[in-house]
């Protein structure tokens, strides 16, 4: 257990850093698909047609349903040999096209960081569906119908009325879930994908420094939420002086 | 600019047929027929819960009718294919909750509509924003926020937001019944200039005064039914039917 040695280690740093690049990298990406696939899955649960709402819950089910490290497994090792023997079934198929697309899925791959960031995105997205959902629901339906009423459509109405009043409700959940992704990640390295914990595993089986470098990593992570945090609480802050400012005018 | 309805030929201003809503099994309304005339002020009265709410709300379908018909203009509003959207652009309708749109400035919520349905420029909107708040006598609190207006200004915004898509028939669900009794003269001022200039409403209310003095017919509602309607003076002063009398004892 030398800490000043492990410290002082100029390879770990670098490791840590590209890992920890990674893990930042695939969590914005990954949430910003989340945000609209969540959004779009939302809007689906709330609509009058039955069948999308059987999708947004079916979905939900999945992803609610099962851990994250077997979508993980099953985004980067189930889903690529499904395809692949699709592909291979394909292959002597006499219309030209389908034989040139059976070629390119027999030996179909996914890199662990694509897999990775599909598996997060799909993850958050169900949560972010969840939330938002929560926060349509939030808004008195008077306001829908007052858009209704002046002659807007449901779908201009929602997006002009609800979702920005519904979102700013939900951005205290959302930065929750950008934690919480950023948190999972560890979890999708188990599939290769190298961020920073993948590195940190790396780096031991090499040193055996393990106290040094699981604290080195842990460091990183409570800096980047405690940034997180910060910016969530300000964000809430502003929105609750806006509300006492009006309050305050009116007397 | 979006295709505006073509003008038709119509008999009455709002015509329903045989109106029946159903709410899963609850009966709310059994039958209402109701012809309003261009420029006609009519004030529905009628206790708690005998559908008078349900009946406003269905002439603009946010309730969808069960049974019957609903012309609006010479449109059938509960036809499937109507369009709706453009048929609600001429229905102004002022809720007892305000519903004002919290995170717009009191001018942002009179302008958002003739805006986003690309009927006016923004410039147009601002200033008919501008002549509506005069109008209600609101100016000086065109960059407020609903929140900091008392209930009697939210409403008269509200009422200056309905009138900004230039509708020719205004609806009103107990427009003062939210509110403090000291604001209710305010907004019901509002409300009597507008039928003076004209307007065609239909006025859920239960301000026995303003039904008096503003209504050319009183409606009165019970049970999913109207039982009685009339000029104010044959309602209030002469009922002819024992469950008005009835009600009209509890509320004057
Ligand atoms: N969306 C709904 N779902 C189920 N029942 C409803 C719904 N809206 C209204 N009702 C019921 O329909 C009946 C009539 O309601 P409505 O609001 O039309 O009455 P109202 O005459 O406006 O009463 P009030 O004077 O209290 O406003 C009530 O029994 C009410 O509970
Ligand atoms: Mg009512």
């Amino acid at each position: 257990m030398n800490f000043e040695k492990v410290l002082s280690d100029g390879t770990l740093w670098e490791m840590l850093f590209s890992g920890f690049l990674y893990t930042v990298e695939s969590t914005l990406l990954a949430l910003l698909i989340a945000f609209f696939l969540g959004l779009i899955t939302c809007l689906f649960g709330v609509s009058r047609s039955k069948v999308l709402r059987a999708i947004n819950k079916f979905y939900l089910w999945i992803i609610r349903g099962t851990p994250l490290i077997v979508q993980a497994f099953y985004i980067y090792f189930a889903m690529p040999q499904l395809i692949q023997v699709i592909g291979k079934s394909m292959l002597g198929s006499s219309v030209p096209m389908f034989a040139a697309m059976g070629a390119s899925w027999a030996t179909f791959r996914i890199e662990p960081f694509t897999a990775g960031v599909v598996t997060l995105s799909l993850n958050a997205g169900a949560y972010l569906s969840e939330i938002f959902r929560s926060g349509i629901s939030a808004i008195d339906k008077g306001q829908m119908e007052a858009a209704r009423s002046l002659g807007l459509s449901k779908g201009r109405a929602m997006y002009r009325v609800i979702l920005p009043q519904a979102l700013k409700i939900c951005v205290p959940s959302i930065v929750n879930q950008f934690i919480i992704t950023l948190k999972d990640t560890s979890i999708v390295s188990v599939i290769g994908f190298a961020e920073i914990v993948y590195q940190a595993k790396i780096y031991i089986g090499r040193t055996m420094d393990s106290f040094a470098t699981w604290t080195i990593v842990a460091c990183f992570y409570l800096l980047a939420v405690t940034i997180l945090t910060i910016i969530s609480k300000q964000i809430e802050r502003r929105m609750n002086n806006d509300e006492k400012r009006a309050r305050k005018k009116r007397v | 600019m979006k295709k505006e309805l073509e003008k038709r030929e119509y008999k009455h201003k709002v015509n329903v047929v045989g109106l029946h809503k159903y709410f899963d099994d609850l009966q709310v309304l059994k039958g209402v027929d109701l012809q309003v005339e261009e420029g006609e002020v009519v004030c529905v009265i009628g206790p708690s819960g005998s559908g008078k709410s349900t009946f406003l709300r269905c002439l603009n379908l946010l309730e969808v009718p069960t049974k019957g018909t609903v012309e609006i203009d010479g449109y059938v509003v509960n036809d499937k294919k109507a369009n709706i959207n453009k048929i609600r652009e001429n229905i102004g309708m002022v809720f007892q909750q305000f519903n004002l749109f919290p995170n717009m400035t009191v001018k942002k919520n009179i302008m958002f509509a003739p805006v986003d349905l690309k009927k006016m420029t923004k410039a147009q909107a601002e200033e008919k924003a501008m002549s509506l708040l005069k109008r209600v006598g609101l100016e000086d609190k065109a960059d407020a926020y609903p929140k900091q207006l008392s209930g009697g200004q939210q409403q008269r915004v509200a009422i200056a937001r309905a009138l900004a898509m230039n509708p020719d028939i205004m609806m009103f669900d107990e427009p003062t019944s939210a509110l403090d009794p000291e604001m209710v003269g305010e907004v019901l001022s509002v409300m009597k200039e507008l039928a003076a200039q004209g307007m065609t409403m239909v006025v859920v209310t239960h301000e026995t005064g303003f039904a008096r003095d503003v209504a050319d017919r009183v409606i009165f509602m019970a049970d999913g039914y109207i039982v009685e309607q009339g000029t104010p003076e044959e309602i209030f002063t002469n009922p002819k039917e024992e469950r008005t009398k009835e009600f009209l004892k509890c509320v004057l």
